[in-house]
């Protein structure tokens, strides 16, 4: 295996960082916004929330970028691979943020609340300064979980030919008949990401730790 | 639509065959992980060194995605050569990937459980095995049930990857007659609803055993 073949895994891992990031940041306020939705109760829009996130929560990622890939371009809005991609892992990361988010919307005490109305704290200030910090804090471990979840099912997007770092492995495996070297120079990179998600967890963990 | 629809139910028999190999692949590789899982817990209560290993052990599987797990499994092995067919590869593949998840929910549950029980069952002659048999094992698995229910549907939601090795479960019929009709948005949205019966009935399941735990208990 050449330089060349590694540097093809290593930007495959690239374009796997920037669909997990992309994806990340359309699934977590969409994430943010379900979860506001079910805890406020919003009549009609709550039930279709927690069927929306059922089914999502169910559905596998290689299903659901096939779905959305050849539907929606059979329907005219026709995505290119990569848009395709975000798309799909967002809906799954809105579905997984929206649970975590609701499970620390519903541990957050209600003193808290409270107290912001005593001092006379309007709704969205409420939201901003009270609710949002709290929660964020109680979601931070399940948050990162849910990112190194997202990574692991990132390879899913192959299915529609967008090379990632997986992808981009198994090709140089079948070109030059020896699969093993470019599936683990993959896995140390994969190793490597999570691993990067997990220190920044660590080190927001002790800003806030710092802060509070 | 309509016409989707008849095409996708002229080919139910297509989707069927894919909804109840994607049953049989999970089933299997959950009964399987399950075991190799328990096996695997039960090794790490000993030595030190088998700790270590699992610990090791999970936190790499933590690190893989499952399809490239799968993938080295499937191309790599050969290197070795162990050659399986691609059905034999994926049950493989998802049985040793959710093993080690299996045995960290038990270890987790296991430094939950109250000592005493496990000492007056030490004090009534209870010894290896059978200790963990019947004193150990049915508090741990009733603690753990919630978590090895989600990792079940972990498993189902994993052996959509075998399609890419050509195993013909229920994403790889829907994607059949997706190429063939070109019907895509009816038959992955009767996939995606296949995949969330299956995991409406492990929650129910998981409902069910946890209810019958606490009868059982009281």
């Amino acid at each position: 295996v050449s330089w060349l073949d590694a540097l093809t895994v290593i930007e495959g891992a690239g374009i796997t960082v920037l669909v997990s990031l992309a994806s990340l940041t359309v699934g977590l306020p969409l994430g943010l916004a379900l979860a506001l939705i079910r805890w406020g109760r919003v009549p009609l829009l709550d039930p279709a929330a927690a069927v929306v996130v059922s089914l999502l929560r169910a559905t596998p990622s290689v299903t659901l970028v096939l779905l959305v890939y050849f539907a929606l371009s059979g329907m005219g809005l026709s995505l290119s691979r990569f848009e395709a991609a975000v798309a799909t892992l967002g809906l799954g990361t809105m579905a997984f943020t929206c649970e975590v988010l609701r499970g620390a919307l519903m541990s957050l005490r209600s003193d808290q609340l409270d107290a912001a109305l005593s001092v006379g704290m309007g709704r969205s200030l409420r939201l901003r300064r009270v609710v949002l910090p709290q929660i964020f804090r109680m979601a931070l471990p399940g948050l990162v979980n849910e990112t190194t979840l997202l990574i692991k099912a990132s390879p899913a997007v192959a299915v529609i030919g967008l090379v990632e770092a997986t992808r981009a492995a198994v090709r140089i495996g079948a070109a030059t008949y020896e699969p093993l070297p470019p599936l683990i120079l993959a896995l140390a990179l994969y190793v490597a990401i999570i691993a990067c998600f997990v220190l920044l967890q660590r080190g927001l963990e002790r800003r806030m730790r710092l802060a509070a | 639509l309509s016409e989707a629809l008849a095409i996708l139910w002229a080919h139910r028999d297509t989707m069927l065959a894919g909804l109840l190999m994607t049953l049989q692949i999970s089933a299997c590789a959950l009964v399987l992980a399950l075991v190799l899982g328990t096996l695997l817990f039960g090794l790490s209560l000993g030595a030190r060194l088998m700790q270590t290993a699992l610990t090791i052990l999970i936190d790499t599987m933590r690190c893989v995605p499952f399809l490239l797990f799968l993938y080295l499994i499937y191309y790599g092995l050969p290197a070795w050569g162990i050659v399986l067919d691609n059905f034999t590869a994926g049950i493989c593949a998802l049985t040793l990937y959710n093993a080690a998840y299996f045995a960290e929910l038990m270890r987790g549950a296991y430094r939950a459980l109250p000592v005493e029980e496990i000492e007056a069952g030490r004090a009534i002659g209870f010894h290896g095995p059978r200790l963990i048999w019947r004193i150990v094992l049915p508090p741990l698995i009733a603690t753990a049930l919630p978590a090895m229910g989600n990792q079940a549907i972990q498993i189902v939601k994993d052996s959509a990857f075998l399609l890419i090795i050509t195993v013909q479960e229920l994403t790889f019929a829907a994607n059949e007659i997706q190429a063939t009709y070109y019907v895509p948005l009816a038959s992955f949205v009767c996939a995606a609803l296949g995949y969330w019966l299956l995991c409406l009935g492990i929650e129910a399941g998981v409902r069910g055993i946890n209810g019958r735990a606490l009868a059982w208990r009281t």
